[in-house]
């Protein structure tokens, strides 16, 4: 009974949203205030209503009710019951229900927060929202029911699969969906200016504070993938340029050119057709991943059972909303006019680059995604892309992007005056070469043409990041919110530069066959394979090994990798085993048993590697500590005074617009 | 004013590969098996039902169907009806892979809704599993007489793929029903109630 009362409660969830999207967008178009009205109420029933459908989800998971077919599928008797409830997204439909949840949530969110929104503006806000949802629910319903029955039920149940069963699986999906599905806010932002005709200064500053916290979330998500895939998958790297990490990482660069375009539109009036589109985009691609994901169109690690007919529904559906949304771009887009200007050397040239050199970097990866699919359509045969390709092409535009923010961020808006700042500037960059060599004398080999320059870039930009809130403290000046979480996020980048450099400079890895009692060397680490015990674990059995690392004799380390077979789906996982510390992993991996209590061991020593997580959570933390500044609670109106126009004969005609 | 249209015109250009690719994204569960057109793996089971060993070789000389399934196999549960009209067709035998399965809950499944096999092999460990390289059930193989892996289907076979996909690459010669081979006459396995579709089998359940 429940799991129908599960499908009712989002068959009401999509009739609500139709509600929510219809008085939303019909009310102010037709000039019927009084539909306003009925919105919010929409907004809070369907945001019920997708929590009970959740929470029947959860429950037939915890229950164990395998008559439903998609628990059947995904989950099963032996399995814990914290693994159950992450299991509720372990696979396509569940994760449509999470995406939708997350989505009801944002928008009640929306419609809490909005209070000092123009009503009119609002309600437009809500009713594009009420679209995606409209979109979803279908799409959910029509292709992907999750409550189907199974009769008669199955005896148990096919187990998750176990490649999922880590705790990464509670936390990731719902961090990245919170990150994917909160650019759908920006992008409701940006249709209702666009249906309005109208796009403020205070557009920017609403638009801000959401998009900034849509971005701290899926860097959170991303980082967590990174990790999950660090250990999980035995193959000691923390990035792949797979398919699904792309689809992930491009609206996470265009949302990145979107905050900073942002802070143009808000401060100075200027690239508001860009800051538009690219908030458009920052969602399609988000829509997009959903896309590559779920259709069966590319070959990925992620990929969910493929079925063109979600596909083609979910193609049907980028059409409706992006070509929808690029249609109404190209016919108000050039009814807003910029017309202040600014210097070459001002904050707003070096945001300018920040967002060319962001886009140029979005476009080679979104080139590398799609070249197979490409090649494909045009009948060239198969094409793979990989590291090669990525890292290079990657490397290109980013790499003077960290020395663009290392000195953009003492620039001036409007005027070019970072003359005066030539002294910080200077040292600090000093500074960076300064580490860059030391950390090349202190290291044993593996220094490449690369190394001294990502050390030193990022380098340059941690410490260039903290000048203005060192000087701030100094002089007693209030350190806000805003130029704090600023300076905490680009200093974090600076961080990531310096990290990754190290781990793909300083990494040293081998795969040896060992025997129990046998050792090898592995830089200046030994790896002795100390033993191996049998394993039982609740839904599983394997192997354990103990290997004890020792560094000029001493012990450093006792790792202890897993091989599991779980019962159910009889796949064999890898469970490395990994000493973290401050500076360095040690990591070993079990391989193949080669006979005869000989094991291949994956070994590897890296430097580093945590500050590369760590700092992409210090970025998010940047990115909520900046939207959490105060004014952007401030009404309407408060901050007008950022609108002056440039005084006469300091303009260079408007770049954007 | 023209350059406001170029994102929706990339984005027109953008969907048109996204639906070639969606159009041939069922060829890509094809490709991704080693097996096609490589000889079928060889394999000696226990068998369900007759009791006695199943050895692969008696296919020798035939075309046939290798259906991988399990009773705890939603989507084997939806493609069951196909696999029963299938068998009516009599174009060609179904072998069944029951795997990682319980023959007691083998035995029921078929009883309940009818038996489309000419013989099950029992791979209760799942080893000729892995040989076939399957991913999951529900999977079927077509193999040709030379004893060669001709096409392979992921996922629940419906009447579409099987026209589509299965029958377009069956030779005329196939086309009678091979009722005298020495697998026997389709369906018939020991003491089960061979050939009858159960009464009244439900809509078929599960997603798909």
């Amino acid at each position: 009974m429940l799991p129908e009362i599960g499908h009712f409660a989002l068959i009401l969830a999509l009739l609500l949203a139709a509600a929510q999207a219809f008085f939303g967008i019909a009310g102010p178009a037709l000039g019927r205030e009084r539909w306003y009205a009925a919105v919010g109420p929409a907004v809070t029933a369907q945001f019920v209503m997708v929590t009970a459908a959740m929470a029947v989800l959860v429950n037939a998971f915890v229950q164990n009710d395998f008559s439903v077919g998609y628990v059947a599928q995904n989950s099963n008797s032996a399995l814990p019951v914290f693994y159950r409830i992450a299991a509720v997204w372990g696979a396509h439909e569940g994760s449509l229900v999470l995406w939708a949840w997350i989505l009801a949530a944002w928008t009640l969110a929306v419609a809490l927060l909005s209070r000092q929104l123009p009503a009119r503006f609002a309600v437009r806000v809500l009713g594009v929202l009420g679209v995606v949802s409209v979109g979803f629910h279908l799409f959910t319903l029509a292709t992907s029911n999750p409550f189907a029955r199974l009769s008669p039920a199955a005896p148990d149940g096919r187990d998750l699969n176990p490649l999922l069963q880590d705790p990464a699986l509670a936390a990731h999906p719902p961090m990245l969906y919170a990150g994917y599905v909160g650019f759908s806010v920006a992008f409701a932002f940006a249709c209702a200016a666009m249906l309005e005709g109208k796009l403020d200064q205070a557009w920017a500053r609403w638009t801000r504070p959401w998009t900034t916290v849509a971005w701290a979330f899926l860097s959170v998500g991303i980082g967590l993938g990174s990790w999950w895939a660090y250990y999980e998958l035995g193959w000691g790297g923390y990035w792949f340029w797979d398919p699904v990490e792309n689809a992930s990482f491009m609206p996470w660069l265009v949302g990145t050119a979107l905050i900073h375009s942002l802070a143009v539109t808000e401060k100075r009036g200027l690239f508001k057709s860009w800051t538009l589109l690219l908030a458009i985009v920052a969602f399609s691609l988000s829509l997009l991943g959903t896309f590559l994901v779920r259709s069966g169109v590319l070959v990925s690690v992620h990929s969910f059972a493929a079925d063109p007919a979600r596909g083609a529904f979910i193609l049907a559906f980028l059409v409706l909303m992006i070509g929808g949304a690029l249609t109404l771009y190209a016919w108000r887009a050039p009814l807003l006019k910029s017309n202040a200007g600014f210097e070459f050397t001002s904050r707003e040239s070096f945001l300018l680059f920040n967002n060319i050199l962001l886009v140029v970097a979005t476009a080679t990866v979104f080139a590398g995604t799609m070249a197979p699919l490409i090649s494909d359509a045009l009948g060239l045969g198969t094409l793979s892309v990989g590291t090669q390709y990525f890292n290079p092409t990657f490397l290109l535009p980013t790499l003077p992007l960290v020395a663009l923010a290392a000195v953009g961020l003492h620039a001036s808006w409007k005027k070019g005056r970072l003359g005066e700042r030539r002294g910080p500037l200077l040292v600090t960059l000093a500074l960076g070469v300064l580490l860059a060599l030391a950390v090349i004398a202190g290291a044993s080999g593996g220094t490449r043409v690369l190394t001294p320059v990502g050390l030193a870039l990022g380098g340059w930009l941690m410490l260039s990041s903290l000048v203005d809130p060192v000087d701030r403290l100094r002089r007693g000046i209030r350190l806000t919110p805003a130029i704090f979480g600023m300076a905490l996020a680009h200093a974090a980048l600076g961080l990531f530069v310096v990290s990754v450099t190290a781990v793909e400079s300083y990494t040293v890895e081998r795969d040896v066959a060992l025997g129990v009692g046998e050792s090898a060397q592995v830089g200046r680490y030994e790896y002795r394979f100390a033993g191996l015990q049998p394993l039982e674990g609740p839904n599983y059995e394997g192997v354990r090994g103990e290997i004890t690392v020792s560094e000029a004799g001493r012990e450093v380390a006792r790792l202890h990798p897993e091989k599991r077979r779980y019962w159910v789906q009889q796949s064999v996982m890898t469970e490395a085993g990994i000493d973290m510390q401050l500076t360095r992993d040690i990591f070993a991996a079990l391989g193949e048993d080669l006979g005869r209590g000989r094991w291949s061991v994956r070994a590897q020593v890296r430097p580093m590697i945590n500050y590369v997580w760590f700092a992409a959570l210090l970025m998010a933390i940047g990115g909520l500590v900046a939207a959490a500044d105060r004014r952007y609670r401030q009404p309407v109106g408060a901050r007008e005074d950022a609108a002056s126009p440039a005084a006469p004969g300091t303009t260079l005609p408007g770049r954007a617009g | 004013m023209n350059r406001f249209l170029l994102p929706v015109g990339l984005f027109g250009a953008l969907v048109v590969v996204l639906a070639i690719g969606i159009g041939r994204a069922p060829q890509k569960s094809v490709i991704p098996s080693a097996l096609l057109g490589k000889p079928a793996p060889q394999f000696v089971l226990p068998q369900l039902g007759v009791g006695g060993q199943f050895d692969s070789r008696s296919l020798r000389g035939r075309w046939y169907l290798l259906n991988v399934w399990g009773t705890w196999c939603a989507e084997c549960r939806a493609e069951h009806d196909t696999l029963l009209a299938i068998q009516r067709e009599g174009r060609v035998p179904i072998i069944g892979l029951n795997w990682k399965d319980e023959d007691g809950l083998a035995v029921q499944w078929l009883q309940e809704l009818g038996n489309p096999y000419a013989s099950i092999a029992l791979d209760r460990e799942g080893r000729v599993a892995i040989d076939w390289g399957v991913y999951g059930a529900p999977e079927t193989f077509l193999v040709d007489a030379a004893g060669t892996v001709v096409y392979k289907h992921v996922g629940p076979l419906t009447a579409q793929v099987w026209q589509r996909e299965f029958l377009a690459r069956l030779p005329p010669a196939a086309a009678g029903p091979a009722r005298d081979d020495a697998i026997g006459p389709p369906g018939a396995v020991g003491a089960l109630p061979g050939g009858t579709p159960a009464a009244g089998p439900g809509p078929a359940a599960g997603p798909s």
